[in-house]
């Protein structure tokens, strides 16, 4: 039997060290489990088979850092997965040898988002991260060396101490790589963090002059070219590329509000209204594995309400318009006309699929701020 | 008892300077409460009083010294209750005043005093604390002389604390203090002199009796204002209630009435018997208009009822309070209360906190204005927001203040009356050392925060008193703050012109601190009518977004919109701006913490 789920996502956590800012499920130090987890990775996906549908569409193995796990264990998880039009693998700069390149490459792999973050030293150390900026140029260049065309980059803004020039030294940087996608991402210090224990006063006496970089990444970013087509990504667009859709599609499938399976520790899944993230702890998840069982999980209900609250949140962020049917119920219509009033939400009556929602630009940047008005 | 063997009597001081504590040993003195059951301070009822060292409503005591039924009654200690204190002091013959001997005279003695002087008391001198080690009895006494006549060396000396020379003072108030004379034979007449509310018994009358006899079960009539009601019983305080038969002329005592409503027995007005009434009522009847209001707001909309009921409970002890409801655009439901000045208006405030848990905003005081409009109406307004357009004159009340300061701070003193456009009358030297000014102000420019002010300016030395004298024209306009076009109700003054300018600019520039960045322009505005005064702008958000949102954080990051959201309701909205209610916390506290 098979079922309709047509996107995966793959959970490697293991880490070298542990980023001050970091708040994913990450691994540290547990060099000798590797084999253990990839096997119970496995073992919880075929477990879960019957819920994928016979082809899927995307596959993404984010971390922790999958490049950090051994060579022949990655190897072996990545041949184990379905195949996919899009197969994509995190990876962190450092860890990204010709070697690694190549397996990744050899096992089905056809897109690499890496974590370049900076190109700035002294910020790549604030941020404790252990790539230098070479090694950030250094990998791009081994994944294109080994055939890779779809090539995404993340950076990060808002690091405690950087100048509004060292924002643009970055993004030039960036650019002259040529990367299929960017993503782009505010720093979040989140409270209680060993980071914003450290950094909270700097980011306070900065926040002023933070806020502007947001607007000037966009600004930079669609003068260069790209398509901001969700409210921290970027891409080449298909009409430059000869049509090649250059979104991350797996992605896209979450903020399109698509069914999603998540194997791993700290995964989450979202499938026919339910959904459900196994445990963060890695001996409970190969424990349960051991024994034929799922992990733990936590199981959350999503009741039409919240998923039509969540299809607004998600789709919002998308430079597509948002069909309002099977939305509307839970939109504020008095918010929604102070809106209009103020240019931020453009309401786009019968369009193709009936009337439909579009942020103006300046609606995208005050993103958050509109949906919780809109929300009713 | 004949009336030649009662003396009636009060004890008058500056707060602090030892009035409870005298009363106090007086009871034990003449045994009417023993060692052992003495609470200390047993005339003060509510701990907001005996925090505050200050009494609000009075009580008498009867106690036995030496053949002789002495009346003690307790008056309230402060300028706003001069009324109730002149009052009480008319159903005496004499009263102890009592000076702190490391104090000397303050400005609640000089006020105190004359209003006995003024009911013809016979004034007792007494310097108190003598045992303290900075303690001054000969200046002290000079003072005393200086102020009421007579010789330094009759005033008494003693130790409220230790109880020397208590006993002295009760020999001198029998020997010094005149019987009553009242007419036995007449018609009943006695004057209230203060009320309370009871929730089981109802209104309860402190009463004086002037002429003739009341009995219990008689039908009464309070003349001033024809409120008929039978008298449940009689009785006095030796310290606890005492039922008695019958109250004689000369005697003071209470009336337990059975009415439910405070506000139907007013103090000063006289009862007689409703079979055989006096031909007149007692003098001195007056009827006290609340002098500052202010509105009151809970911070919690659905605190509302619970404002209310405080409120209408507290009324039920207290006939000066009035309110009357009143809703603001941006604070909501809420009272406008009249007060009779400063004081009263912070008990009020702080019984309803905390007596009755409330939270609340309160809008800047204000006081009674009168308004002349161009049609030629005359109105008076309580609250900025009732103000007419179109005015031909504005009056506002004045006082003439009394400041008493060592000589030294004469020059501080007189800088703030004249920064709060006072005008000065005169000045008198107590002693060597002590100054008295008299001043006249507009009582608007009193009561925010005048007497802190005197008091920081003065390390704590000046005291104050003040009487309301008249009514007198002024250039008073109207300060309206405005947030993105939207005049704000709750944030209007009613302010002299010269200081419209700087009150405004205040006012915008901590809202421009405290109003969060809206997603589109806000400007802030202080205006006199059409005329903008001030102005600063809130500007636009330029980013609100979450950072990152995939398949792992989706919930996350509906709860935080949710919150988000939730956090949006607990907003006032003005227009369509919202502004958090802290930010009004921060301009109605402007108005306590910079002048």
């Amino acid at each position: 039997m098979t079922g309709a789920v047509r996107h995966l996502y793959v959970h490697l956590p293991f880490c070298a060290h542990r980023c001050g800012y970091c708040d994913f499920v990450t691994v540290v130090g547990r060099g000798g489990e590797h084999r253990s987890y990839v096997g119970a990775l496995l073992a919880e996906l075929e477990l879960e088979r019957s819920l994928l549908a016979a082809e899927v569409e995307t596959v993404f193995v984010g971390g922790g850092t999958p490049t950090l796990t051994e060579a022949a264990e990655l190897r072996r998880l990545l041949e184990a997965l379905p195949s996919a039009g899009e197969v994509t693998v995190e990876a962190n700069p450092e860890t990204v040898t010709p070697e690694v390149a190549r397996l990744l490459r050899e096992s089905g792999v056809n897109r690499v988002s890496l974590g370049a973050q900076t190109f700035q030293a002294e910020l790549l150390q604030v941020l404790e991260r252990r790539a230098a900026p070479w090694d950030v140029r250094r990998a791009f260049y081994h994944l294109r060396d080994a055939g890779f065309d779809n090539i995404s980059l993340d950076l990060i803004y808002g690091i405690p101490g950087q100048a509004a020039a060292d924002l643009e030294a970055d993004i030039d940087e960036a650019l002259a790589l040529g990367p299929e996608h960017l993503s782009c991402y505010e720093l979040e210090a989140k409270p209680g963090t060993r980071f914003t224990h450290r950094h909270g006063e700097e980011l306070v006496r900065q926040s002023d002059a933070l806020e502007g970089y947001f607007e000037r990444v966009v600004g930079k970013l669609t003068e260069a070219g790209y398509r901001w087509y969700e409210t921290a990504n970027f891409c080449l667009p298909a009409e430059r590329e000869g049509g090649r859709d250059l979104r991350a599609h797996h992605n896209l499938a979450y903020w399109l509000g698509r069914d999603y399976l998540g194997v791993g520790i700290g995964a989450v899944s979202t499938v026919a209204g339910r959904r459900w993230q196994n445990t963060p702890r890695l001996p409970l998840y190969v424990a349960s594995s051991g024994r034929g069982e799922p992990p733990p999980r936590d199981l959350e209900e999503l009741s039409t309400d919240v998923r039509r609250r969540e299809r607004v949140m998600l789709g919002l962020r998308l430079d597509e318009p948002l069909t309002l049917a099977g939305v509307s119920g839970v939109l504020d219509g008095d918010a929604l006309t102070r809106l209009e009033a103020l240019d931020l939400v453009i309401r786009d009556r019968g369009g193709p699929s009936g009337d439909a929602l579009t942020l103006t630009p300046r609606g995208r940047l005050l993103g958050g701020g509109v949906t919780a008005e809109l929300l009713a | 008892m004949t009336q030649d063997r009662i003396r009636n009597f009060s004890i008058i001081a500056h707060i602090d300077h030892g009035k409870s504590t005298l009363a106090d040993r007086i009871l034990e003195v003449t045994d009417t409460v023993s060692g052992r059951d003495m609470r200390a301070q047993v005339l003060d009822s509510m701990d907001l009083e005996r925090e505050r060292g200050i009494t609000i409503k009075a009580q008498a005591v009867r106690v036995l010294w030496k053949g002789h039924q002495l009346n003690l009654i307790d008056t309230p200690g402060h300028v706003d209750f001069t009324y109730e204190v002149s009052r009480s002091l008319q159903a005496c013959e004499g009263a102890v005043l009592v000076v702190d001997a490391a104090q000397g005279v303050e400005a609640q003695t000089v006020a105190n005093a004359l209003l006995a002087i003024e009911n013809d008391l016979e004034v007792l001198p007494v310097v108190n604390k003598i045992d303290l080690p900075q303690a001054d009895p000969d200046g002290s006494s000079a003072e005393i002389a200086e102020l009421i006549g007579g010789e330094a060396g009759d005033v008494l000396r003693i130790s409220a604390k230790t109880g020397l020379g208590v006993d002295a003072v009760l020999d001198a108030v029998v020997e010094r203090i005149p019987a009553p004379v009242g007419d036995p034979q007449a018609p009943a007449r006695a004057l209230i002199f203060d009320s309370s509310y009871d929730q089981y018994r109802g209104v309860v009358a402190f009463v004086r009796v002037v002429d003739g006899s009341f009995k219990t079960a008689e039908a009464l009539l309070a003349m001033a204002q024809g409120t008929r009601f039978e008298a449940e019983e009689l009785g006095f305080f030796s310290p606890t209630m005492q039922a008695t038969a019958t109250l004689e002329s000369g005697e003071v005592g209470y009336v337990i009435t059975g009415l439910k409503d405070v506000s139907r027995l007013r103090v000063g007005d006289t009862l007689t018997s409703l079979g055989t009434p006096a031909a007149g009522p007692l003098p001195g009847y007056k009827d006290v208009k609340p002098m500052v209001f202010s509105g009151l707001f809970p911070t919690d909309s659905d605190a509302y009822p619970d404002l209310r009921d405080a409120l209408e409970r507290l009324k039920l002890n207290d006939a000066a309070l009035i309110y009357e409801p009143e809703t603001s655009q941006a604070l909501g439901f809420g009272f406008r209360c009249g007060f009779l000045g400063l004081l009263h208006m912070e008990i009020v405030r702080e019984r309803l906190e905390r007596e009755f848990d409330l939270d609340l905003l309160v809008t800047a005081p204000n006081v009674a204005y009168r308004v002349v409009t161009i049609g030629g109406e005359e109105l008076e307004v309580h609250n900025p927001s009732e103000m007419p357009d179109e005015i031909e004159r504005v009056e506002e009340p004045y006082i003439r203040a009394s400041v008493i300061v060592p000589k030294e701070y004469v020059g501080s003193v007189m800088e703030l009356c004249t920064e709060r456009r006072g005008s000065f009358d005169h000045m008198e030297y107590l002693s060597e050392q002590r100054v008295v000014l008299i001043y006249e102000l507009p009582l608007a420019e009193v009561v925010v925060d005048f007497y802190d002010q005197l008091k920081s300016r003065t390390r704590g030395y000046a005291s104050f008193d003040y009487d309301v004298i008249d009514f007198r024209e002024g250039e008073l306009v109207k300060l309206d703050v405005l947030i993105a076009g939207e005049p704000v109700d709750a944030l209007s003054l009613i302010i002299h012109r010269d200081s419209a300018y700087g009150r405004g600019r205040a006012l915008v520039d901590r809202l421009r601190a405290e109003i969060p960045r809206q997603m589109f322009d806000v400007p802030v505005q202080a205006a006199i009518g059409a005329r903008v005064i001030a102005r600063e702008t809130i500007k636009a958000k330029r980013k609100d977004v979450l950072a990152k949102c995939y398949g792992g954080d989706i919930t996350r990051k509906r709860k935080l919109l949710e919150r988000q959201k939730a956090g949006k309701k607990r907003m006032k909205q003005v227009g369509a701006v919202e502004v958090p209610q802290e930010a009004f916390l921060a301009v109605l506290n402007l108005n306590e913490d910079s002048r």
